[in-house]
């Protein structure tokens, strides 16, 4: 195996990506996409030859919780499967943090749908998660106790510790997503891109992981999360990225999530939509 | 030890020291390398017996008989003891081959099953037989009517399993048809290509004395020492390899995606894991057949599933189970000519298997029925303790002395539900539930001494009426949990609290206390949210 390839040597930091440092050069470099937590430039990504995401440009807001909404088959678990390099990019160019993804990892925390893996699977919820510390364990070696003491820490910020001996299998929807999070939290990651995180959990869970996704951002991290409840993205996300197949808007919620540019999105096709937009602008008079 | 043999005295167990680095791994993973090892030491020591001829005392080549003699001949008891305990040096390398084939077999096996690849190793066994029947037409053009040399064979095999294997993947990758599809067609081409190519060999001078049959079906007492020593080889590497690789190949098996996302080389990786299985199947061609090849890669994995949730002890008991498999059915058919022993081999796996499935702690169907017993009646004796116990409320204020239906036998000093007689009659009035099944609840309830029988009725124990108390109590608060949080509707809540009371476990409850202790400050037991006189 090849040195480049190994997860263990990619963990040292890259000082020159980090947000900031190239600040002070000037006003024009500090909003280069480059110092982005994620910059996509003209990205276009096709199944066979349906195209799914046409010329995709977006830089992530450092420090901020970002939604990205869409209806389905819009291309939002699309975007970030082919930001991360798990589908194949038709054309276009993804940096994080100013460096391609594959010197990136180690910054990058991705958690998946909960429906992609078999939760029938003969592990229990702290393999799981020790497995969010795989590259920091490194090849070949056995999950040690110390490896396996961290896994219960982030196991216990989701509250799941009482958990952990448990088979996946027994878990209920939301506690499997909770898990999830904590795997990608055990990487300690400075972007987080979280793939339908509230879908299908249990109000106890909604919580938990809005408290976590306030507690990323209070400790300077960004997270972008595919979200389906429009009800609730103001409430939970300070900017949004509107999608269906290309990007409609991004912006701060206030300013993008209109009726307007939800019904770009939706195609007018929901009745709710109006109902949700009309009751975000009055909101916004209001307050 | 028996003298009749002569090479017995070349057994040697010395400890396989040189494997004590891997003592960081878990001990299951250890314990499973001086299994293997320890042949190899056997065969350290052993200087080399005569190869490529059939060893005398085993050559069981269907014994020659007609097929209309239907005899079995029974052995001795001194055959079986020697048989089992692998006294003769002949069975011992036999078996001990065989049983390596299955500890190897058994442990990839897991991993397969779990990466939803079972049937890949059929496709293997089945892709094998053109490489072999070309492998042995290659050797004859070169050297015509040399010896059959097994390397070649399972080289020719290995090369065309694996061919198997890429066209398998490529066609359900690259084209619409689905992965069952592209697996069946692949199978059967391999393998019609393969009888055609052996019919053509069955024409050859040769071709009848090479043998080649024994791939079909498996013909374990065709072992040589070198076999054996061959697929104690690959079994131990494929071992060592699994448990070097162990952590990756479970992110593998479990997340492929989450893997590649976080840099693991996963196609690697499942080419590795894959080359084992190749290599697996190839071995075990010659023992057991491409037919049943399969069976000893998935059979002893999906029953090792019934007994544990986690992927190291799952290996671990998919390698026992499939190194007993192997052993039993190498016993059985070198006691009994007639028998084959891939057929034995998968026959007494198929026996595991079920035993699991019955029996096996983790989700076999006998505990996992006792568990639905267990919950039936918990939530029976629940639903009897809540019953009663509003059936008394009312009364638990009154003066029992003054209360008519207060029994006057009854410990003036004990707890005020324990005072209280219980008529069947009047428990039934509140519930809609049949005399009989109340019968079997009240006798159940007597029996777990939460209830005691007195004339004219029961009366609760002090354990009884101590927990009658608190599943009210839970069932109260959970009900004013749904009200306050779930936006149930009261007349509809005793439902829901009912379905979901049984399996609260003791820190939702102290949960629901907190959450409920601004509602009901110093309250030891909420009030009903719904009239209780109903049935319901």
């Amino acid at each position: 195996m090849s040195q480049d390839t190994s997860p263990v040597d990619d963990t040292i930091p890259d000082t020159t990506a980090v947000p900031g440092t190239v600040a002070d050069d000037s006003e024009r470099e500090a909003q280069h996409p480059s110092t982005a937590p994620l910059a996509i430039h003209d990205m276009t990504v096709a199944y066979h030859r349906r195209p799914v995401l046409w010329d995709i440009d977006y830089d992530a807001i450092p420090g901020q919780l970002t939604a990205i909404v869409g209806p389905n088959g819009s291309g939002k678990t699309t975007l970030i499967k082919a930001a991360v390099d798990l589908i194949p990019r038709a054309s276009g160019d993804v940096q994080f943090f100013g460096a391609p993804y594959r010197t990136m990892r180690h910054r990058v925390g991705y958690v998946p749908q909960r429906g992609s893996v078999d939760w029938d699977f003969p592990v229990n919820a702290l393999d799981v998660v020790a497995m969010g510390l795989y590259r920091r364990i490194g090849w070949c070696r056995p999950v040690s106790r110390r490896y396996r003491q961290q896994a219960m820490e982030f196991l216990e910020r989701v509250g799941m510790a009482q958990y952990a001996k448990r088979q996946i299998s027994q878990l209920s929807g939301g506690q499997q997503q909770r898990v999830f999070l904590a795997r990608a939290l055990a990487q300690q990651a400075d972007l987080y891109l979280m793939d339908e995180p509230f879908v299908g959990v249990d109000a106890a869970t909604e919580r938990a992981i809005v408290t976590i996704l306030h507690e990323l951002k209070d400790a300077g991290k960004t997270a972008l999360v595919v979200h389906h409840d429009l009800q609730t993205v103001p409430e939970y996300f300070d900017h949004v990225l509107l999608l269906n197949m290309r990007l409609v808007a991004t912006g701060p919620v206030s300013d993008v999530f209109t009726p307007e540019n939800l019904r770009a999105t939706y195609g007018g096709k929901l009745a709710l939509l109006d109902q949700v937009g009309h009751r975000m602008t009055l909101g916004q008079t209001r307050s | 030890m028996s003298r009749l043999d002569n090479n017995s005295n070349r057994l040697n167990f010395t400890p396989p020291q040189r494997f004590c680095q891997f003592t960081s791994r878990p001990t299951a993973t250890l314990l499973l390398l001086l299994i293997a090892a320890s042949p190899v030491t056997l065969f350290s020591q052993t200087p080399s017996p005569p190869t490529h001829t059939h060893l005398p005392g085993v050559s069981l080549e269907h014994s020659g008989t007609s097929i209309t003699d239907t005899r079995i001949e029974w052995p001795g008891w001194d055959k079986l003891a020697d048989t089992l305990l692998m006294r003769q040096y002949n069975t011992r390398i036999v078996l001990l081959g065989t049983i390596m084939l299955g500890i190897g077999a058994g442990a990839v096996g897991t991993f397969m099953l779990l990466r939803r690849r079972a049937l890949l190793g059929d496709v293997i066994g089945h892709s094998a037989l053109p490489g072999i029947a070309v492998a042995f037409l290659c050797v004859e053009l070169i050297a015509p009517g040399s010896e059959r040399s097994l390397p070649v064979l399972l080289l020719g095999a290995l090369v065309a399993g694996l061919a198997g294997v890429g066209c398998t993947m490529g066609i359900s990758r690259f084209s619409r048809i689905k992965p069952d599809a592209a697996l069946a067609i692949v199978l059967s081409v391999f393998f019609g290509a393969g009888i055609a190519l052996f019919t053509i060999i069955q024409k050859l001078p040769t071709g009848q004395m090479a043998g080649l049959q024994q791939f079909i079906y498996g013909q374990t007492a065709s072992m040589t020492a070198a076999d054996v020593r061959l697929i104690a080889g690959t079994s131990l590497v494929v071992v060592v390899v699994l448990a070097v690789f162990f952590k990756e190949f479970r992110l593998l098996c479990f997340d492929e995606e989450f893997g590649r996302s976080h840099g693991w080389p996963t196609t690697g990786l499942d080419f590795v894991l894959m080359a084992l299985v190749v290599s697996m199947v190839i071995i075990g061609l010659q023992s057991v057949g491409m037919l049943l090849v399969v069976a000893m890669l998935i059979i002893p994995a999906a029953a090792a599933r019934f007994w544990t949730g986690r992927l190291g002890p799952m290996t671990l008991i998919a390698a026992t189970f499939g190194g007993t498999a192997a052993w039993l059915g190498g016993v059985v058919s070198s006691l009994f000519a007639r028998f084959s022993a891939g057929a034995v081999i998968v026959l007494v796996g198929s026996l595991l298997f079920t035993i699991s499935l019955t029996l096996g702690t983790r989700r076999g169907l006998v505990p996992q029925f006792l568990i639905h017993l267990a919950t039936n009646r918990r939530v029976g004796r629940h639903d009897l303790a809540r019953t009663l116990y509003e059936l008394l409320e009312p009364k638990l204020h009154n003066d029992p002395t003054a209360d008519p239906t207060a029994d006057p036998t009854a410990d003036p000093t004990a707890d005020p539900l324990c005072r209280h007689l219980l008529r069947h009659s009047e428990i039934l009035s509140r519930r809609s539930w049949s005399s009989a099944r109340l019968g079997r609840l009240i006798r159940r309830a007597v029996s777990d001494g939460l209830l005691q029988t007195v004339v004219h009725g029961w009366r609760f124990t002090e354990s009884g009426a101590r927990n009658a108390r608190s599943v009210a109590r839970n069932h109260r608060l959970w009900e004013t949990y749904l009200v306050l949080h779930a936006d149930i509707a009261t007349s509809h809540v005793d439902r829901d609290a009912d379905l979901i009371e049984h399996v609260l476990d003791p820190e939702l409850i102290e949960q629901l206390q907190l959450t409920l202790a601004s509602r009901y400050p110093q309250m030891d037991m909420p009030p009903s949210l719904h009239p209780l006189d109903s049935h319901t």
